[in-house]
C-alpha cells in the first residue's frame, strides 16, 4: 500500500537557455531518467548535477519554499504556466504526472512585464510596484484598536481570504494571451476591499493600483486563462469586482462622501 | 565576572518592560530623520521592523536577497500565532503564556525577554487585524482560536493553514507603504556578505547584487539582522532552499557572540524522506495532532497495510505514555518518541522511517466535511507530494529539522555583543530556550519587529546624535569589499570535481546523524573530525562554474555552505560542552529512567555564547547565567 516506491521514467527535456537579459536564447535538449516520486524541480536539480559534472553551467531557475506558498518558482511546462496539474505550483508538481517517453518543453514565464534574467529566471518586480501603489491599509504600528472591536461576518472574511491566498507567482500574467495582471491586482484589491478595515482607502487604492498595473501589463479580455493557471484558484469574480470598483472610483465625487 | 551583560531591567517581572520603556532615552521626532538604519531580511521580523522604523521617521534601508520582500520563509508557517488575548475565557493570561513558554523552553530562556514577548503578543493580533490579515472567524464575526502544540488553553490565532503567509503579507504591505512614502529604501536580490565595524561599532554592511555580481558597501548608524535560522545546515530540512546562516555567521566573525548553536528543533510531523534525490522536507502542520492519532504497529516489521491492522495490534504510543497530553505533547517529546519506535523496528512505509497520523476516528466523529474544512489544504498538499490520499489512509510522518532556537546572542535591547548591531526574530537566541512551542515563532518575529526593537534601538541611537555615518569610501569598507571580491574569485578558481550541493548533502548527513535528535559524546567528537575533514575537501575540490557577473546560483550557495561548515563544527562543540539534556538538545548520557531529557540545573542553567577568535582558533565559550525569579524550575512532565 503506502508509498509504493516510484518507478523510473525517461523523459526528453527541451529547456530554454539564455545567458542573460540581452543575449539570444534557444532550446537545449536533454535526456533525463527520473523516479516518478521526484518533484519536477528535483528533476531539474538532478539535471543540474549532471551538467555540472560534465563541465556545463547549470540551468538557472528560481524556487525557495518548495511548498507552493512563497511564489518564487514558476516555469512554462508544455506551454502551461506551472504545468499540467490544476491548483499546483511548479514546485509541488511531481513526476508521477508524466509518462515514460514524454517530451517536456520548459520555458520561462513569458510576458513583456517579466523580462528574462537568465535561462528560466525572470524579473517580476512590477508586481511589487502594484502593491507599492496602494496594496495596503494605512495603519501605523501601535495605532490599532482591539482586534475584536469590529466583527467581520465570516462570509466576508472567508471571501477576503480567498483573494488573499494569492502567492504573487505571476502565473496569471504568463498564462494570459495579453500578459495582463488583472487577476493578481484584483486579488489584492478584493482582499482589502471586502474588509471593513479597507473601506477608508477603497477608491484611491483601486485607482492607483489599476493605473500602475496598466504601466506594465496588457489589458484583460476575459479569456479566463489566469484563473486556470492560478495555483490558488483565485476566482475571476475578483476581476469583475475590481472593474466595478474602478468605475466607481472614477465617477464618484469622493470628497463629497468623505473618502479618498 | 561575565562579559555578557543582559541589561535586564530591575523590578518585578510584570513591571520590567513597562518601567523600562519609560527609562529608555528617546530620539525626538525631528531627529529621527537624521539616523540611517539598515535592516537585513524581510521576513516577519525584518519587514515589521523596517516598516515600523520607517513610520517612526527613521531613514531605513531594507535588504532582501529574494526578488521580492514577500518571499521570506516566514511565509511557509502554517499553524498559527499565539497571543494572550483570553478571548476564549479559558483561563489564559500574559502570565500563563509567559509561564508556558519558559517551561516549554525547558528553562533555558531569559525570563524577562519571554515576559515581554507575552505582554506584546496581544498587540500583534490587533495590529495584524487592522492591516487586513484575514484570521479565522466564527459565525458571530469574531476571531476564532484553537489550542496548539502542547498548550492547554486555546490561544492560537490562525488563518486556515496559511497563517505565516497572511501575517507576512501584512508586514510586507506595511513595508511597501513605507517604500511608497520614501522612508524605506528597498534593495532586492542583495545578499549580505559582511558586516563592517569602525572603532568597535557596527557602521554598515557589504552586499553582493545577485544579478550583476556587484559588491557594494552601505553605511548606517545601526544594523539590524533579521535573517532567520540555520536549519539548512542539515541540508534536508523544512526550511526554504535559500535559508542560510551567512549573515549571522559573518556577524559572528566580526565579534557577535553566537549563542546555544546546539539548540535545534526537530518538528514531529513532516513527510518522511522518500529517496536520495530529495531536495527538502515538507512539514505538515502540528495542528493536525489536534485530531489525528499517532500510532505504529505493535509488532516489529509488520508488513500489513494500515487498514488491515486491527486496533489491538496498534500502539498509540503517545496516548499510552502521556495520558494527560496524549498526541499534544511538545515537539521535542513527540519527535524523540517517534525516533524511538522507529529505531526499535516499528517504523512504517517503504523505508520503515515513519509513524502513522490517522484521521479515521476524527472523520467518523466529526464528518468528512469538518475535517476537510479544517485541514483540506494540508491533506491536498500531502496527496500531491506522496500520491497517497490521507482521507482514505493514514498519513505517514517523521520528525524533521524545522527551527533553530540558537542564534546571535542579544541583550534585553536585542543588541548583539557588537555595539550598534542588532538581531531579531529567529536569527537571535533569546526567547525559546532549548525548545520552541508551536505558534510562537510568528509571535516572536513580529514582537521583535513591531513592538520591541523600534523602542530599544532609540536608546542607543540617542547617544549617536550628531555623529555622521562612516563614509563608504572609508578604508573599513574598501577592505571589506575587496575581501568579498577575493572570496568570489576564489570559489570560481578552485575548479574541483564535486558540486556545492554534493558537499552540502554530505555535511547534512553528518549533522543529522551526529547532532540530530539524540547525541552522545563519541558521536559528537566524531562529528568534529568528520566536519573539518570534509570542509578541507570542500575548499579544495568544489566545482563552481560560470562567472561572477551574472546570476550564478552555484556561486551563491558556495559561500553559504562554507559558513554552514564552520557553524556545524561549533554546533558539535556546543553540544559536547552541554553535559545535560534539555529541550531539543538530547544527550543520551543524560536521561531519566523513563527516557526523558534530564537537565542539570546546577551546572547548566546558563546560555552558552561563543566568541570568534579568528580563523583556525577555536571559539571561546562564555556564560550568561539564567536566574529564574518567577518560574520555579521543575522536571517537565506531560504524563
Amino acid at each position: 500500500m503506502s508509498g509504493s516506491h516510484g518507478t523510473t521514467i525517461n523523459v526528453t527535456l527541451k529547456v530554454w537557455r539564455q545567458a542573460g537579459a540581452d543575449a539570444p536564447g534557444a532550446f537545449e535538449t536533454y535526456q533525463q531518467a527520473i523516479s516518478t516520486d521526484a518533484s519536477f524541480l528535483e528533476m531539474l536539480d538532478l539535471l543540474n548535477e549532471e551538467l555540472n559534472a560534465a563541465g556545463q553551467e547549470p540551468i538557472a531557475f528560481e524556487s525557495d519554499c518548495r511548498e507552493g506558498i512563497c511564489g518564487t518558482c514558476g516555469v512554462m511546462i508544455n506551454g502551461r504556466a506551472h504545468g499540467p496539474q490544476k491548483a499546483t505550483a511548479t514546485c509541488q508538481l511531481h513526476m508521477r504526472e508524466f509518462r515514460d517517453g514524454d517530451e517536456i518543453v520548459i520555458e520561462p514565464f513569458r510576458a513583456a512585464g517579466f523580462p528574462v534574467i537568465r535561462d528560466l529566471a525572470i524579473d517580476r518586480s512590477p508586481l511589487d510596484a502594484i502593491i507599492e501603489a496602494g496594496g495596503y491599509i494605512s495603519v501605523n504600528t501601535g495605532a490599532a484598536s482591539d482586534a475584536n472591536l469590529t466583527p467581520i461576518p465570516k462570509v466576508a472574511a472567508d471571501q477576503a481570504f480567498d483573494a488573499a491566498a494569492c502567492i504573487g507567482c505571476g502565473a496569471c500574467v504568463a498564462a494570459c494571451p495579453n500578459s495582463a495582471a488583472q487577476l493578481f491586482t484584483s486579488a489584492k484589491i478584493g482582499h482589502l476591499g471586502l474588509l471593513p478595515q479597507g473601506q477608508a482607502e477603497r477608491w484611491s487604492r483601486t485607482e492607483a493600483m489599476v493605473e500602475t498595473m496598466e504601466d506594465f501589463f496588457g489589458s484583460c479580455t476575459n479569456h479566463g486563462e489566469c484563473t486556470e493557471a492560478c495555483p490558488k484558484e483565485i476566482s475571476l469574480d475578483f476581476i469583475a469586482l475590481m472593474n466595478r470598483d474602478y468605475m466607481k472610483a472614477k465617477v464618484k465625487n469622493r470628497a463629497l462622501t468623505g473618502q479618498r | 565576572m561575565s562579559i555578557l551583560d543582559s541589561k535586564v531591567p530591575e523590578g518585578a517581572m510584570a513591571d520590567k518592560w513597562e518601567n523600562h520603556k519609560f527609562s529608555m532615552k528617546l530620539v525626538n521626532p525631528n531627529n529621527k530623520r537624521k539616523f540611517d538604519i539598515i535592516v537585513v531580511g524581510t521576513g516577519l521580523a525584518g519587514a515589521s521592523a523596517a516598516a515600523t522604523l520607517g513610520e517612526l521617521g527613521y531613514r531605513v534601508k531594507a535588504f532582501t536577497f529574494h526578488d521580492s520582500p514577500r518571499r521570506a520563509h516566514s511565509i511557509a508557517a502554517q499553524g498559527g500565532i499565539n497571543a494572550a488575548k483570553n478571548y476564549t475565557n479559558d483561563g489564559d493570561s500574559v502570565h500563563r503564556l509567559f509561564y508556558d513558554t519558559v517551561k516549554g523552553g525547558d528553562y533555558r530562556s531569559r525570563e524577562a525577554n519571554v515576559h515581554r514577548l507575552a505582554e506584546v503578543s496581544v498587540n500583534i493580533i490587533d495590529q495584524a487585524t487592522a492591516q487586513g490579515v484575514p484570521f479565522a472567524r466564527d459565525y458571530g464575526g469574531l476571531l476564532d482560536n484553537r489550542s496548539f502544540g502542547g498548550a492547554q488553553v486555546s490561544r492560537t490565532f490562525y488563518a486556515r493553514g496559511q497563517t505565516g503567509q497572511q501575517l507576512l503579507i501584512g508586514a510586507y504591505s506595511a513595508l511597501m507603504r513605507q517604500v511608497a512614502a520614501g522612508t524605506v529604501e528597498l534593495h532586492t536580490r542583495a545578499e549580505l556578505l559582511d558586516v563592517v565595524k569602525k572603532d568597535g561599532r557596527a557602521c554598515g554592511i557589504v552586499t553582493r547584487d545577485l544579478l550583476s555580481g556587484e559588491v557594494t558597501p552601505h553605511s548606517a548608524h545601526a544594523v539590524v539582522l533579521a535573517t532567520g535560522g540555520y536549519s539548512n545546515v542539515y541540508f534536508l530540512s523544512t526550511n526554504a532552499m535559500m535559508c542560510n546562516v551567512t549573515a549571522a555567521w559573518r556577524a559572528h566573525k566580526q565579534g557577535a557572540f553566537f549563542a546555544n548553536p546546539c539548540y535545534t528543533q526537530i518538528h514531529p510531523t513532516c513527510i518522511p524522506v522518500s529517496d536520495d534525490f530529495q531536495s527538502k522536507l515538507t512539514l505538515m502542520s502540528e495542528s493536525l495532532r489536534n485530531d489525528g492519532r499517532i500510532w505504529v504497529p505493535s509488532a516489529f516489521d509488520d508488513a500489513r497495510s494500515a487498514a488491515d491492522i486491527p486496533e489491538d495490534d496498534r500502539d498509540y504510543y503517545l496516548e499510552r505514555k502521556y495520558p494527560a497530553f496524549g498526541n499534544l505533547v511538545p515537539r521535542d517529546v513527540a519527535s524523540r518518541n517517534a525516533k524511538t519506535v522507529c529505531d526499535e523496528g516499528h517504523g512504517i512505509g517503504p523505508l520503515k522511517n515513519g509513524v502513522y497520523l490517522d484521521f479515521a476516528a476524527a472523520i467518523a466523529r466529526n464528518g468528512l466535511d469538518t475535517i476537510s474544512e479544517k485541514y483540506g489544504n494540508l491533506f491536498d498538499m500531502y496527496h500531491r507530494i506522496t500520491g497517497e490520499n490521507p482521507y482514505e489512509q493514514p498519513m505517514r510522518i517523521y520528525p524533521a529539522i524545522h527551527y533553530t532556537m540558537g542564534g546571535l546572542w542579544v541583550d534585553y535591547h536585542l543588541m548583539t555583543t557588537v555595539p550598534g548591531l542588532y538581531s531579531i526574530g529567529e536569527a537571535n537566541f533569546s526567547d525559546h530556550g532549548a525548545n520552541r512551542l508551536g505558534a510562537s515563532a510568528l509571535m516572536q518575529g513580529l514582537a521583535d519587529g513591531y513592538f520591541v526593537l523600534p523602542y530599544t534601538i532609540g536608546d542607543d541611537l540617542a547617544g549617536q546624535l550628531g555623529n555622521a555615518v562612516v563614509p563608504t569610501d572609508d578604508p573599513v569598507f574598501t577592505a571589506a569589499v575587496s575581501g568579498i571580491e577575493d572570496e568570489t574569485h576564489r570559489w570560481l578558481s578552485i575548479n574541483g570535481t564535486r558540486s556545492v550541493d554534493q558537499f552540502h548533502r554530505q555535511l547534512g548527513r553528518i549533522v543529522w546523524d551526529r547532532i540530530g535528535m539524540a547525541r552522545d559524546r563519541a558521536g559528537l567528537e566524531k562529528a568534529v573530525t568528520e566536519i573539518s575533514g570534509l570542509r578541507e575537501e570542500f575548499h579544495s575540490d568544489v566545482r563552481v562554474l560560470g562567472s561572477a557577473d551574472t546570476l550564478n546560483q552555484s556561486l551563491e550557495k558556495a559561500g553559504r555552505v562554507a559558513d554552514f561548515f564552520e557553524l556545524a563544527e561549533l554546533m558539535a562543540r556546543d553540544a559536547l560542552e552541554r553535559e545535560e539534556s534539555c529541550g531539543g538538545h538530547f544527550r543520551k548520557e543524560h536521561q531519566t529512567s523513563e527516557g526523558e531529557a534530564q537537565r542539570d540545573d546546577e551546572n547548566f542553567a546558563h546560555v552558552a555564547a561563543w566568541e570568534w577568535n579568528g580563523e583556525g582558533t577555536p571559539q571561546t565559550r562564555h556564560r550568561e547565567e539564567l536566574t529564574f525569579e518567577t518560574v520555579a524550575l521543575s522536571q517537565r512532565s506531560y504524563k
